[in-house]
């Protein structure tokens, strides 16, 4: 039955119901555990934001602590789950995909294609992304439209409690390599969930208010600034669909789709840089899929195409904000 | 004071989960006379839109909820009273329970009723206990549903009876387990339950699937049944819309699943995303797939109900009171016809296949008055 809990806890109840339910699912990465050697349980910290908390206890040397070697570790976890594993891995920002990326986008991604279909590499890179807690210009970055720019990755963005145990869970039985994206600002949010496995399938967005004026499509933390946004909209009778993607490979486009040609007015909302962008994607199929339907000029709300500043006044300034999605609805709705 | 005869109405709490509604039309005016029972005004939640139905007689002295406004459970949505009680009065009594109401946080949800669970061998079942009457009333929902198909029902039945609103095994919270996916199974496990709750005779009240497995109970273990109650009920004659029932159990996506649920309904505009959403979530469990498709192949025979019981009404003496809708598009209400007391036997026009939920209001009193004699 359901319960409130956090995405943080909901992540940790997922790969817990995996690892029991399947021998074959392993977690790899930097302080997993919390220093190789560590007595036990008590001194394991369960990774730099505690999500493997209590995992070590449970299931030993299942969780492995690794080098400070990214390219190492990936690769290893790209092997393994080529030889028969499950591995779930972590990178543990996003930001250092860069020391990575041979392992992921050139081998994990195309083994199935160049092997005439004949490896599978369930792996799960789980990473963290995002701006906002002053972590600069390094350790703050959302680089996911690297990731769905490669074919042959999955690539998942949750941004409720419920929906992080489910897309985790579908990742790890996934057969191909999954990008599990987490934003470092949602741990702690709470919501219903239940206490079953239970999956989600990729490529089904989800639609968190439905109206008839604005659709505003998104996806991870920046899901809740869309919502609060609407929120305040109704209150002066305009109503805003909002669309929480929540995979971004593969992407459900119909439900975007079919929003944008009720309302005719489309409000894109993404944490990334400008260009390339996950934003400027859906744009550009909405513009060629949907014109008939548009009534007004596309809006998209993005972070700036700048690094990320240290400041955190500027920090704050950079992140896409409620009031400037509040913004772009108006300045579509007054075109 | 005059004040015991001012009665507000307030905003219902309908499921477990309901924390404020969207307030609709009012069905009357101030100045109407008001039976118990009888619906007053809209009120929309994210999965379902109903009437506030209330208790008391009197007149609608004020409107105070204004159409299109979101209110907590528990806020006032208007004041009955008797034509002699002065404005003052009422002016005095809007105040105060104003100026007392505290709506209920959402960390204080848990304050309001909660589900128990009990083992039943291998199983765990989760139930919803209201009322403490001597008596005791079970209800049994349909195939996927679960305890909340009576959210419009189960406080409305607790004055004379307490009442147990049990998930069935696969279903709701419970576990997801369901033997050979049998009427026997489901109701052997529910009779284990009793044991267990120390209940030995009961009114049941079963709705579709839950209605044949109520009359399974009545054959298997005929003390334990004082009544049954059967709406829209499987078990009493061979047709059935086996699409819907496949239709539900293979659907993957909202897409799909949608016009199936809306079979359930007369109105289909009652299927919300919230409630396709919620019924997804659910078949989307571990386990749930296979028990439906478990239950769907052991219930269907060729397109037809494997298991007729309607034999259970007729050879055993046990009152029975029976309800359909008449636009029930899951199992034809002529299966009401010829059955022994035909003194009890209901069908609403206003009905669907969920009739409980549709007509809430009628079905909850044919239901009380029934139990009364």
């Amino acid at each position: 039955m359901a319960r409130e809990i956090t995405i943080k806890e909901a992540i940790r109840e997922a790969l817990d119901q995996e690892m029991q339910r399947d021998p074959t699912v392993i977690l790899m990465g930097e302080d997993i555990v919390g220093g190789t050697g560590s007595p036990g349980e008590d001194d394991a910290w369960g990774g730099a934001m505690g999500v493997y908390k209590g995992l070590f206890g449970k299931y030993g040397n299942r969780l492995l602590d690794t080098p400070l070697s990214e390219s190492a570790f990936i690769g290893a976890a790209i092997g393994a789950a080529t030889c028969g594993m499950r591995p779930v891995a972590e990178l543990m920002f996003i930001d250092f995909l860069g020391v990575c990326f041979d392992q992921i986008y050139n081998q994990a991604a195309k083994f199935r294609y160049m092997f005439g279909g004949k490896a599978e590499t369930p792996v799960v890179i789980r990473t963290m992304y995002g701006a906002g807690i002053s972590a600069a210009s390094q350790h703050s970055q959302t680089l996911t439209p690297i990731f769905t720019h490669i074919p042959g990755l999955k690539v998942v963005c949750p941004s409720t409690p419920y929906d992080a145990k489910g897309l985790m869970i579908q990742s790890i039985r996934d057969n191909d390599p999954v990008i599990f994206c987490e934003h470092k600002n949602t741990y702690d949010l709470v919501g219903d969930v239940p206490e079953e496995s239970y999956t989600i399938p990729f490529a089904e967005a989800n639609i968190l208010r439905e109206g008839d004026d604005v659709t505003i499509v998104t996806y991870g933390l920046m899901v809740h600034r869309a919502v609060e946004a609407a929120k305040q909209l109704a209150k002066d009778g305009i109503e805003c669909e909002v669309i929480d993607l929540r995979t971004l490979s593969p992407i459900d486009m119909e439900t975007v789709i079919e929003s944008v040609e009720n309302t005719g007015k489309l409000v894109v909302v993404d944490e990334a840089n400008p260009r390339c962008s996950i934003a400027s994607d859906i744009s550009a199929t909405v513009a060629q899929q949907a014109f008939k339907a548009l009534k007004a000029p596309i809006e998209m709300v993005t972070s700036p195409h700048t690094p990320v500043p240290f400041s955190p006044d500027l920090e704050k300034f950079y992140i896409p904000s409620t009031e400037k999605i509040i913004a772009s609805v108006q300045k579509t709705l007054s075109y | 004071m005059t004040s015991t005869i001012i009665k507000a109405i307030t905003m219902p709490k309908w499921g477990l989960t309901m924390k404020e509604g969207l307030v609709g039309d009012w069905l009357i005016e101030e100045g109407d006379t008001i039976d118990s029972g009888m619906e007053v005004v809209d009120v929309e939640t994210d999965k379902i839109t109903s009437a506030v139905e209330v208790a008391d007689s009197g007149t609608l002295r004020r409107t105070v909820a204004v159409p299109g406004e979101t209110l907590p459970v528990g806020a006032m949505l208007g004041v009955i009273a008797e034509a002699e009680v002065s404005d003052e009065e009422l002016d005095a009594f809007i105040q105060e329970f104003q100026e007392n109401f505290v709506p209920e946080e959402a960390d204080e949800a848990d304050s309001g009723p909660k589900t128990e669970t009990a083992q039943i061998g291998e199983l765990k079942i989760n139930f919803l206990r209201q009322g403490s009457a001597e008596k005791t009333a079970v209800l049994l929902h349909g195939f996927g549903g679960d305890l909340n198909n009576w959210l419009f029902n189960h406080m409305a039945l607790i004055e004379n009876r307490t009442v147990i609103a049990i998930d069935l095994p696969g279903h709701g919270s419970s576990s997801k387990t369901v033997g050979d996916g049998s009427f026997a199974f489901m109701a052997n496990t529910i009779q284990q339950l009793m044991k267990e709750l120390d209940v030995s005779k009961a009114d049941w009240v079963g709705h579709s699937m839950g209605g044949a497995i109520a009359l399974q109970l009545a054959q298997s273990h005929p003390t334990l049944v004082r009544s049954l109650t059967l709406i829209g009920s499987a078990g009493l004659g061979a047709e059935i819309n086996a699409d819907y029932l496949r239709g539900f159990t293979q659907s993957e996506s909202r897409r799909e699943l949608k016009p199936h649920v809306q079979q359930l309904f007369k109105d289909p505009s009652l299927v919300t995303r919230q409630l396709v959403d919620d019924l997804l979530k659910f078949k989307r469990i571990d386990g749930v797939q296979a028990c439906l498709q478990t239950i769907t192949d052991c219930f269907i025979d060729e397109g037809h109900q494997g298991e007729n019981l309607r034999n259970v009404l007729e050879a055993q003496d046990i009152p029975a009171l029976v309800i359909w809708g008449a636009e029930d598009q899951i199992i034809p209400a002529n299966h009401a016809s010829d059955l022994p007391s035909q003194d009890n036997v209901h069908i609403l026009e206003d009905g669907g296949h969920m009739v409980q939920m549709e007509s809430a209001t009628e079905v909850n009193k044919l239901i009380t008055d029934f139990w009364k004699d």
